[in-house]
């Protein structure tokens, strides 16, 4: 299966100095906000890389902090702690205008296109914006431009015309698609690009997505929530909970032998669309809610939730060790060779690896 | 009327619509919407009938822009006077179309009620959540101010709301977007309505949190009898919740099947189409997802055609000149000129 796709051939300009020197670089991102009665630690100690023509998935629920990780990557939201380093330059600290040529190098397409584009331009004058601001095509060839980039993200010209609020929510998420790739970024920021489109969009944007990347051969951060959907696009998959990577593998890995239980627990929860299959399915039912992030749980953050949790994730947080295969997984009991499996808290849970300070 | 009909433990083995006893609560036939404007007239839904029993979920699955949500609309009198409305709605057979503002007030969130898509922009947010489930029971059954707040505690709990007595002061604000999901469903229920119309009601929520919203609306139909249409365009939710399915496309119905009828034996290629794009998780591999070409056509015309021929692989002169029927009356009925034989597998031929 040609789902490992570890060094994306590099395309042409392979003799770029950049190769080695990954798109995206992000150590120890924190985004902590401050808050009446404490602080909401919305990313805590995130690192990430994507190299060039990469495209990693950024999966979590709502409140994981995976759409906080992509605002502070492009400099939308200030970290407040960590770097972000985009192909080889640091910009955690650069001004807005040091910032601004760097502008066409990433774009972010955002989750809710309804509050992303202006309502009272023209669907148009939206996608043509960057074209103009960074002078990429002359003014006589926008509307050509326009048209063509419409055409990409499968709409017809005449809603070049047209405003936002004439348009289906899918529709007007493929504008915001067409805006960013305008620019010809060598970083797409998408955040849940494809959670607001139809099936058959969807399949359509994916695929788009996907020949875009290939041909191109931008890195991309891709943000969501749905499994499938970044199993279809992404190299490698990351996994937050409650500001932090909980697991992180190879896309085939990771949906093949999950390690983590939230991990496990995500996939087995989205339906599968074969009535017969789902009903055959064992679903990993999670109790309660997503614990406030202004007062995460002590220990490893998921222990409250977690079906398999003993003593000591409830106090001592789990590191995200490196394991063979290109893993990193924070969970005391997970290690690769026996899986974990939702057989509830048995404390003899066959030894852990460098568990030495259970019991 | 509410019809506290017992279900049996496993309705989706059950047969399909036609096995259950009794007449549907629910009947549709032949409505028609259309949205006029000084310069042009949108036809949304088509000539759509559809009907659904006591205890059993028909869920409606469409594109954005098919009329699904319109159609529930229409059913509910929610739509602005700019619709024009036709065809026959009855609820247990009362004919609500052309029923006045009274008559129909009367009828929704008692008898016939709906959740929609996104809970905070349905609850009030300065209301707490007990005064909101109230006030349906305190307008529709007469219940003083203390009797509508301890069934609000009932009906939280019947949701699965931990500490209900307590939730039941908190504001909208305080909760999740799955409780308060689950709080809009318990506006829902508060009546024991006989049809619950249920418009994407998990589309804006997480996987984990969506599986419980799932497991609530499937206990209503078993433990109250509800009749669910739930709408949605998600075909894992209705693999996960339906026991029957319409698909529609551009405004009109295009198949209606049992719904493990529908996923192996699909027989209108647009449901062909639509199943084999649709993503399956942990199924993917780097495969090229098969596409539906072309676009939805506009809804300005009524064509006495098969509105899917243009980007239909099947497409012949006969589907251009003239509108296929939703055919046979009864079991798997599908609205095509060149319907696939039942037998072909599913994939396959989408793949092409």
């Amino acid at each position: 299966m040609s789902a490992v796709r570890e060094a994306p051939a590099p395309r042409e300009g392979s003799a770029h100095e950049g190769d080695a020197v990954p798109v995206l670089e992000v150590r120890d991102l924190e985004r902590h906000f401050p808050a009446s009665g404490g602080t909401v630690r919305a990313v805590d100690g995130v690192s990430l890389t994507i190299g060039r023509g990469e495209v990693l998935g950024l999966v979590g629920e709502s409140g994981s902090g995976k759409s906080t990780v992509g605002r502070c990557v492009v400099r939308l939201d200030e970290p407040t702690g960590g770097s972000v380093a985009l192909k080889g330059t640091d910009i955690t600290h650069l001004s807005r205008r040091a910032l601004r040529p760097l502008r066409t190098d990433m774009h972010l397409v955002f989750q809710d296109p309804s509050s992303s584009l202006d309502p009272r331009m023209t669907i148009g004058q939206i996608v043509a914006e960057p074209l103009r601001l960074h002078r990429l095509v002359p003014r006589s060839g926008l509307r050509a431009r326009v048209e063509e980039l419409l055409g990409q993200v499968g709409l017809r010209p005449e809603h070049a015309d047209r405003h936002p609020h004439e348009l289906s929510g899918g529709q007007r998420q493929r504008i915001s698609l067409a805006r960013a790739l305008s620019v010809g970024p060598d970083l797409l920021i998408a955040d849940e690009p494809t959670s607001a489109l139809d099936v058959s969009v969807q399949a359509s944007v994916l695929n788009l997505l996907a020949d875009l990347q290939r041909d191109r051969g931008f890195g991309c951060l891709f943000i969501t929530h749905d499994l499938a959907a970044v199993e279809f696009l992404a190299d490698r998959i990351a996994v937050m909970y409650l500001g932090r990577i909980v697991e992180e593998a190879p896309t085939a890995r990771l949906f093949a032998e999950p390690l983590h239980p939230y991990t496990q627990a995500l996939l087995s929860a989205a339906p599968v669309p074969d009535p017969a299959l789902q009903r055959t399915r064992e679903r990993i039912v999670l109790s309660g809610d997503l614990p406030s992030p202004l007062a995460p749980p002590p220990g490893c953050h998921f222990h409250t939730r977690c079906p398999v949790a003993v003593d000591r994730c409830r106090t001592e947080p789990p590191a995200l060790r490196e394991l063979p295969q290109g893993r990193r997984v924070a969970c005391h009991l997970a290690h690769p060779d026996s899986r974990l499996s939702g057989e509830g808290p048995s404390p003899e849970h066959s030894s852990p690896s460098g568990g030495t300070s259970q019991r | 009327m509410s019809t506290a009909h017992p279900k049996t433990a496993h309705p989706k083995n059950a047969e399909p619509a036609s096995a259950v006893p009794g007449t549907p609560v629910l009947s549709v036939r032949d409505l028609s919407v259309s949205f006029r404007s000084d310069t042009r007239t949108v036809h949304a839904v088509d000539s759509l009938s559809y009907e659904v029993a006591a205890g059993e979920v028909l869920a409606i699955v469409g594109e954005s822009g098919c009329g699904k949500s319109v159609t529930s609309m229409a059913v509910m009198g929610l739509l602005p006077p700019t619709a024009t409305v036709t065809g026959s709605v009855r609820l247990g057979g009362r004919e609500l179309a052309g029923a006045t503002e009274k008559e129909l007030s009367a009828v929704r969130g008692k008898d016939l009620a709906m959740i929609f898509q996104e809970p905070m922009t349905s609850l009030n947010p300065v209301l707490t959540i007990g005064r909101q489930i109230g006030e349906v029971l305190r307008r529709h059954q007469g219940l003083s101010r203390k009797e509508a707040k301890e069934r609000a505690v009932e009906l939280l709990a019947l949701v699965g709301i931990p500490a209900p007595e307590r939730r039941v002061a908190e504001y909208p604000h305080q909760l999740s977007g799955g409780m308060r999901q689950r709080v809009m469903i318990a506006i829902a229920v508060a009546c024991d309505p006989a049809v619950l119309i249920a418009d994407e009601p998990t589309t804006a929520l997480d996987v984990t949190v969506q599986a419980g919203i799932l497991e609530v609306l499937q206990s209503l139909r078993e433990r109250l009898g509800t009749a669910i249409v739930l709408i949605t365009h998600d075909l894992g939710v209705v693999a996960d919740a339906a026991d029957r399915v319409l698909v529609m496309y551009a405004g009109r119905a295009v198949e209606q099947a049992p719904a493990d009828e529908l996923f192996t034996a699909p027989r209108h290629p647009y449901t062909r189409g639509l199943l084999s794009a649709v993503l399956r998780p942990g199924q993917e591999g780097k495969r090229r997802l098969p596409e539906i070409p072309g676009l939805v056509p506009s809804l300005a015309a009524q064509p006495d055609a098969c509105t899917f021929a243009a980007r239909c692989t099947h497409a012949d002169e006969r589907c251009g000149t003239a509108r296929p029927a939703l055919t046979p009356d009864t079991g798997h009925r599908v609205a095509c000129w060149h319907p696939v034989a039942a037998t072909a597998p599913a994939h396959e031929e989408a793949a092409r």
